[in-house]
């Protein structure tokens, strides 16, 4: 990785951390730090979705193991909140591995192993709601016993700043994907298994390493979400919302980029909010926003906001030097 | 080098190969020809590991090959281009050839370095950065063949490289092939332009409705009644002669 490669994450990451400086009304806090979750888990989604175009349905199964994990360690085994943190990520890469084995190993692809990955998801939501370790219906509640020792802050901000240099974390692991020959050799499988095959590429390996890394980001930010509401239910860990917001975040922002999923749910859940602000009243509008959004961005962005802002930036270009167009797929 | 021993595929109630016997030695160019459907491409695909064999063995450098994995193959140094190309779009040229550059090059730097240079060999040079979905039938083809040279492969199969080609783009390529023999790779191709067969291979293996029928010297084989009857029985001969006129 070069300086090119860091300069514009470090840079943001900076910006963003000077925000709770600024802001310190708790709702606005609040939205940023749920915004923030769920961009780190759309991270995770991005990694095996956009870098390996493997199209998970049900990232819930990871998210919810994280949230899971944690909330269970500490409940019931009396685990510190870090290392639970920590746990539930590993836990999320082995469900993650697990489940890549089971579809990968006997040829899934496309629709089918979205499909399958719906079904891992349902499945874990239905056993957390009948479960005795998991609370059953009525879910875990973490005792609120505010202690940075114990993950837990008595300023929004700190937490906001903790989220916010894991999603960066995650933004350097994705550049350094893209930069390595674990990376190409992944994208070289979403482009062409056959042809990755002939040139050397054991392609169950780059998916089961991609599912893992992917379970393990997405656990991580499901485990941060329980650690911050101090709750988790069946429906919030694996429901099926969290698998819809998870894909559609990097598929509104950039699918296969480095910032695509941090952009699209900046994009999705800021203007879900400013709907909310304008139409409060209409329930449910937010959603509506979200399908709005992701049909424009299916009928007129292919690539996601980042891909259409390549595109003007090429066309401006192109304008000025009336030279070829110039393709800069890496610099994403 | 590699011993192909009496290998079949069956296809439901089609032999597409039937008991098959070939043996490379190091070094050298030879070609493999037949009439369309006859299973050379089933043939290349059993010897990449992409096609199980219903019966028979294969070795390579002495080790029995049969049930790897493509993969493994590749690493073994087992290179090939596919007839139907099959190119990762969404990439660069430069792209597209670094992912086989990686196969002996874990760092980025020095896989894009091989990658660029053997984009200059194939002819690709100008097109590095040109994404690979942009590139002509001639670009596609040189493509094929620049991703399986970047595995840096001891035995290279190419599968109608110079099809869909024009006779000036085949004049260009023909060195490059010429060029990759002599720094010592093996190759087996499978080709209709009958010019170029004559032109590279020292030796022609010959398959027809999946059985090997002749093998040896290109003049010989074209001599040869049973090749001459595998054509024509095809109704193929006319076509050959046609091909021949066009490149000749
Ligand atoms: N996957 C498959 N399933 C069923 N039949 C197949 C399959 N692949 C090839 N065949 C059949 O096997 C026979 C041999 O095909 P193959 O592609 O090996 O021929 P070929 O010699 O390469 O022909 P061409 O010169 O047209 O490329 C053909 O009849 C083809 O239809
Ligand atoms: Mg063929």
């Amino acid at each position: 990785m070069t300086a090119r490669d860091l300069i514009p994450i470090a840079v943001l990451t900076v910006l963003a951390a000077l925000l709770p400086l600024v802001v310190t009304s708790s709702p606005v806090l609040n939205f940023l730090v749920f915004m923030l979750i769920v961009a780190l888990g759309a991270q995770g989604w991005n990694i095996l979705g956009g870098f390996g175009g493997q199209f998970s349905f049900g990232h819930a199964a990871f998210f919810g193991t994280g949230a899971y994990v944690t909330a269970i360690l500490q409940l019931r085994f009396g685990v510190n909140a870090w290392a639970g943190l920590v746990l539930a990520t590993l836990a999320g890469a082995a469900v993650g591995w697990a489940i890549g084995f089971l579809s990968f190993r006997s040829g899934l692809r496309g629709s089918y192993f979205a499909l399958v990955t719906l079904a891992f998801a349902e499945v874990f939501r239905i056993l957390a709601n009948a479960a005795s370790v998991t609370g059953g219906a009525a879910g875990l509640l973490i005792k609120l016993d505010v202690h940075p020792a114990n993950l837990q802050f008595g300023d929004r901000a700190v937490f906001y700043w903790l989220v916010l240099a894991l999603v960066a974390a995650v933004l350097l692991l994705t550049r350094w994907i893209q930069r390595s020959r674990f990376g190409a050799q992944l994208v070289a499988v979403r482009e062409n298994e056959d042809a990755a095959k002939a040139l050397g590429v054991n392609s169950l390996t780059v998916k089961l390493r991609a599912i893992a890394l992917s379970g393990g980001v997405t656990a991580l930010s499901g485990c941060l979400y329980a650690q911050y509401f101090l709750y988790v239910d069946a429906n919030i860990a694996y429901g099926s919302w969290i698998s819809v917001e998870l894909l559609l975040a990097p598929i509104i922002g950039g699918v296969g980029t480095v910032f695509g999923p941090v952009v699209g749910a900046l994009t999705l859940h800021g203007l879900g909010e400013v709907a909310k602000q304008f139409a409060g009243r209409i329930p449910g509008i937010d959603l509506i926003v979200f399908g709005g959004v992701l049909v424009l961005a299916v009928a007129f962005a292919r690539g996601g906001i980042l891909g259409l802002l390549e595109r003007v930036r090429d066309r401006g270009r192109g304008m000025m030097a009336r030279g070829p167009k110039e393709v800069s797929h890496a610099d994403r | 080098m590699l011993t192909v021993d009496g290998v079949s595929k069956r296809f439901g109630g089609l032999m597409a190969v039937d008991s098959a016997t070939l043996s490379l030695q190091s070094g050298g160019i030879t070609g493999l020809i037949g009439p369309n459907g006859a299973g050379k491409t089933t043939l290349f695909s059993m010897i990449s590991g992409f096609v199980a064999p219903t019966d028979g063995r294969i070795r390579f450098e002495g080790a029995d090959i049969t049930a790897e994995e493509p993969h493994r193959r590749a690493e073994r140094g087992i290179g090939r281009t596919f007839q139907i190309v099959q190119p990762f779009a969404g990439l660069t040229v430069c792209e597209n050839i670094a992912v086989g550059a990686y196969l002996r090059h874990a760092k980025r730097a020095d896989a894009t370095a091989k990658a660029r240079e053997v984009a200059h060999r194939v002819g690709l040079g100008a097109e590095l950065d040109r994404p690979a979905g942009g590139l002509t039938v001639a670009g596609r083809k040189r493509l094929e063949l620049a991703r399986a040279l970047a595995t840096e492969p001891k035995l290279l199969l190419l599968d109608e490289v110079l099809a869909g080609l024009n006779p000036s783009e085949i004049r260009d390529i023909i060195p490059v092939i010429r060029g990759i023999r002599d720094e010592g790779v093996t190759i087996l191709m499978i080709e209709h332009v009958m010019q170029a067969v004559m032109n590279l291979c020292e030796r022609v293996y010959v398959l027809a409705q999946g059985r090997m029928i002749a093998e040896g010297p290109p003049a010989v084989v074209c001599a040869d009644t049973r090749v001459i009857e595998a054509y024509l029985g095809h109704g193929a001969a006319a076509r050959l002669k046609a091909e021949g006129a066009a490149h000749g």
